[in-house]
């Protein structure tokens, strides 16, 4: 891609990157503090594929996303303050506290909802393109599911039917090479998850997750694709967790050698000395970004302190439609 | 009779450990068990005594990992699958419901499943709706299982000692919130036999049944009513499946009010069960008041604490309760 060319939707990139970035580093630092309550799993050092991969996207599109979802809601547009309101447990969170980090939704932005079960959202995706190709909005699907969800069941029976029926669907498989502990290879004899879309008939390719723009790129074309009505594909994003698996992390199944090695790699700092070698903007416009990353977070945060609890009273709204 | 004072969890892992001593054919597998150790530290240190052999991490695929139990099991070894959180034995629930609990019945009682699937269950970490549930209802209700919930070191290790004995497939609901909590156990082996309830504060006023987390919660409450100067029993049934129907019949004679408290949510819970049971026997003609069962609200468990504390019942909810049989 010309940076130059693009250089609004390259800075809007990055802008997001540093936002999802700043929102998690928060939420680790009020959890350290015992201020957020629970668990969380941060995608630090996984933002290129968020952010690639939602900014492909038409408004109307729709995504599924996983229990290590904070960054693909950001990107995908989520009111940034509803959704930290939610993880302080709110009731001005955007699940009214009920939910929590594990489990954010905002519909109406077409984030039909994060899952606490490995591989759940995967056949949810399904219905949700199967009702997209009935209505014939031209909206495309978004399922994000991470290398270690490919082992489940869930996985396979649905790419077999997503494929079979032709269902509007880009799969997006966040590789970060581990399931908590565990690394792909030990679980895998095939690791080039791209090869398990290929069985089942479903075009797939697979792209440097940390290459934010090359995300854009190929998730831009695979929407095409899907979009003309050829069917789903599968994109595999191949990246890096640099934060634990959740709060009860020691690390011990790695090296600092291969965190500190990924931690150069990181995404936006990829991103921003390919803006600065480009010169589409200086260091001191890219600060000007980061200061307003920063004041977003922090009214953020602020509005989740300031919130008011859930009210017991209302425990039992939502369970029902009416 | 010397004894020590451990953990829940290490009472879990010195109870695997000890069979896996003793026994070659006895093996564990599950997700991030080996050097993680468990989501909630079970397994520590075993990978490093027992090997990637036998203390196996597996790939995110339940319904492989407990068919593979199941068929090693019948095929003469002793698995134990650890599921690390008792929400996603819904992945796996045909292995379980449908191959697990009926193959032997339906091989006209031949094949042996000698088996252990322990799981994490409970809420009270703000793990939010799928990983907080309490589904032991659903599993009692499948018969050829056997169901055990632990409250103490004490009783996780003998019964999960029991269990690994046990030639069926016995689903042991560990509890998350006391994998922490500390108990003594005695340095020789011993084993509690499954089907077994234990009056862990005997009293004549009102019998509470309960059993998992919530027999801590029921003691503390039976203490606070002993300042009253009202004597509850309580008794925790230790296992769901067998169920010890005599110890709590018998209970139930003595003091004549009965309140059974668990965390499941009360709709269709293991309470209901209880209660139906009193009432056909013939605890049923001492009974002074009518039976109060307590359980979480009918919803999923909420994530924001203040409403996950308030759906489940507390000291004060059980306190009233027995003052309210009592009245
Ligand atoms: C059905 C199910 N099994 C196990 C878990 C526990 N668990 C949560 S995340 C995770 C690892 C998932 O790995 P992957 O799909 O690669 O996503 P990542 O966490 O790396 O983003 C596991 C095993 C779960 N939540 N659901």
């Amino acid at each position: 891609m010309d940076i130059k060319e693009n250089k609004e939707l390259v800075l809007g990139l990055y802008k997001k990157m540093l936002l999802c970035r700043k929102f998690e580093e928060n939420v680790q630092y009020y959890f350290s503090l015992g201020m957020i309550h629970g668990t969380t799993h941060l995608s630090i050092g996984e933002e290129g594929t968020a952010a690639g991969t939602c900014s492909a996207l038409e408004e109307t599109d729709q995504i599924f996303v996983t229990h290590r979802g904070h960054s693909d809601v950001i990107c995908k547009g989520i009111d940034i303050n509803k959704m930290m309101a939610e993880i302080f447990a709110k009731e001005t969170g955007i699940c009214h506290g009920k939910g929590g980090s594990m489990h954010i939704a905002d519909l109406e932005k077409g984030i039909m909802g994060a899952n606490g079960i490995v591989g759940g959202g995967i056949p949810l995706s399904l219905g949700n393109a199967f009702a997209n190709k009935h209505f014939k909005n031209n909206k495309v699907t978004v399922c994000f599911f991470g290398d270690g969800a490919t082992n489940e069941g869930a996985f396979h029976e649905s790419m077999n039917l997503a494929s079979v029926w032709n269902l509007p669907i880009i799969f997006v498989c966040v590789n970060n090479t581990y399931g908590m502990s565990t690394h792909i290879s030990k679980v895998m004899k095939i690791t080039d998850i791209e090869k398990r879309g290929e069985a089942y008939g479903i075009p797939s390719v697979s792209v440097d997750g940390n290459d934010c723009l090359k995300v854009y790129e190929t998730v831009k074309k695979a929407r095409e694709y899907v979009a003309s009505g050829k069917g789903p594909i599968l994109v595999v994003e191949n990246t890096y967790r640099i934060s634990g698996h959740s709060k009860s992390d020691g690390n011990l199944y790695r090296t600092k050698d291969e965190i500190n090695e990924w931690k150069e790699r990181c995404p936006i700092r990829f991103l921003k000395s390919k803006i600065i070698e480009s010169k589409v903007a200086t260091k001191e416009d890219l600060k000007l970004l980061d200061d307003e990353a920063s004041q977003i977070i922090d009214d953020a945060v602020e509005f989740a302190l300031k919130s008011p609890l859930p009210n017991v009273a209302d425990i039992y709204n939502g369970l029902y439609s009416e | 009779m010397s004894k020590s004072e451990i953990t829940y969890a290490n009472a879990i892992n010195q109870a695997i450990s000890e069979e896996m001593r003793k026994d070659d054919t006895v093996f564990m597998l599950g997700e991030d068990i080996g050097v993680y150790g468990g989501a909630f530290g079970v397994s520590v240190g075993m990978v490093e005594e027992f090997s990637e052999k036998r203390i196996i991490d597996t790939p995110i695929s339940e319904t492989a990992i407990v068919g593979l139990a199941i068929g090693a099991a019948m095929n003469g070894m002793r698995p134990i699958v650890e599921i690390m959180f008792s929400d996603f034995i819904t992945v796996c629930f045909d292995m379980i419901v449908n191959q697990a609990a009926k193959i032997k019945y339906m091989f006209g009682g031949v094949p042996k499943l000698p088996f252990v699937l322990r799981t994490a269950a409970g809420c009270g970490t703000g793990a939010a709706a799928q990983h907080s549930q309490s589904l032991e209802a659903l599993l009692c209700h499948i018969p050829g299982l056997k169901v055990v919930v632990p409250s103490t070191p004490y009783d996780a290790k003998g019964l999960l000692k029991a269990a690994i004995h046990d030639n069926n497939p016995v689903i042991f609901l560990e509890q998350k919130k006391l994998y922490r909590t500390k108990g003594f156990v005695p340095d020789e082996d011993y084993e509690i036999e499954l089907g077994k309830a234990d009056i862990k504060r005997e009293g004549s006023d009102a019998t509470i049944i309960t059993y998992g987390r919530m027999v801590l919660t029921s003691l503390a409450a039976a203490e606070t009513l002993s300042k009253e100067g009202i004597n509850v029993e309580v008794i925790d049934l230790r296992t769901l499946i067998p169920l010890d129907k005599e110890t709590l019949i018998e209970s139930i004679k003595k003091t004549k009010h009965c309140i059974i408290v668990h965390e499941a949510v009360k709709t269709g819970g293991f309470g209901a069960e209880i209660s139906a049971m009193l009432t056909e026997s013939e605890a049923f003609f001492y009974l002074d008041a009518p039976i109060i069962r307590l359980g979480a609200y009918d919803i999923p468990v909420p994530f924001s604490p203040i409403l996950e504390q308030a759906a489940v019942p507390d000291e004060e909810k059980i306190c009233e309760a027995v003052r309210k049989s009592l009245s």
